[in-house]
């Protein structure tokens, strides 16, 4: 099914808040193999100059991927979610995350369109503290598979 | 020790990386993410979509992509930008091995306001698995 084009600038309500904490940073960290210091030792990243722990640039993923899903909820976005993969992702960081950070995520859909078949939606999360402060966007390109 | 500005110049390569990658790699990720979508543990699953084998994440790879650069920098808040294009899956057998991604990277272009941008090349076996692979750095 195609998707259609006024999807484009859809914006969903904003997710609760997402409290970091120093122990999922960690936890991250170490999924992903990184033993740097500013993931795990306070005063290893305020000697860097940070107030607290701060996560690995691909750790917003923990909550922007859920905050996404608010897009294929909708039952106006016809994406079949068994054909669903990721197709692209973006980062882009205003300041990292960290420890203490309460933060909230607005989906917005960037894009929709159908080429060859596939439907391609681009939805951007953006990150924010609960008062207002932009941390980063991760934009998600997903690619619904066409029947073929 | 940080990597500087004023040390980099275009076409300057990073050390080149290879990251192993389990099975129990992926476990331990989709925990730390949330992404427990099965194709990423479960070979039932991932064969009965269509799949040679269970396969890593793509938000895996772009991780261990990612450490290539931050692990260069010796700053994981230097990395302001990052872009990558899924291509082909990494496909992790059930052994003790697993599967391999290899990491090599380039300064492509110095930008504005201390910026660096990282070209990086993502593979694994003989295939490339990150058709796009771009990182921006902020430097001091």
């Amino acid at each position: 099914m195609a998707l259609d084009r006024e999807l484009v600038g859809r914006s969903y309500p904003s997710s609760a808040v997402y409290e970091v904490g120093r122990a999922k940073i960690a936890e991250f960290a170490q999924a992903i193999g990184s033993d740097d210091p500013l993931h795990r030792d306070a005063d290893a990243a305020r000697a860097a100059g940070h107030p607290d722990v701060i996560a690995p640039p691909t750790f917003a993923i923990a909550l922007t991927l859920e905050a996404a899903m608010v897009v294929l909820d909708d039952p106006d976005v016809a994406l079949d979610y068994s054909r669903v993969v990721h197709g692209e992702q973006k980062f882009t960081h205003h300041r990292p995350i960290r420890a203490g950070d309460r933060l909230v995520a607005t989906t917005t859909i960037e894009a929709a369109r159908t080429v060859a078949g596939n439907d391609l939606l681009t939805a951007r999360v953006d990150v924010a503290t609960e008062d207002g402060e932009p941390v980063c966007a991760s934009t998600s390109m997903l690619v619904a598979r066409g029947e073929s | 020790m940080t990597v500087r500005l004023a040390d980099v110049e275009v076409g300057a390569e990073l050390p080149e990386r290879t990251f192993p990658v389990t099975r129990a790699d992926l476990v331990r990720y989709a925990g730390a993410s949330g992404d427990f979508n099965p194709i990423h543990w479960n070979q039932r699953v991932a064969t009965s979509v269509g799949l040679p084998d269970v396969i890593a994440h793509g938000m895996f790879t772009m991780a261990l992509a990612g450490r290539a650069v931050t692990d260069w920098t010796a700053d994981p808040g230097a990395l302001v930008e990052y872009h990558v294009r899924f291509g082909r899956p990494v496909v992790v057998p059930d052994d003790d091995a697993g599967a391999e991604v290899t990491v090599r990277g380039k300064v492509g272009a110095l930008l504005d306001d201390g910026r660096a941008r990282i070209d990086l090349t993502v593979t694994s076996g003989d295939e490339k698995v990150l058709s796009l692979a771009r990182a921006i750095v902020r430097l001091a």
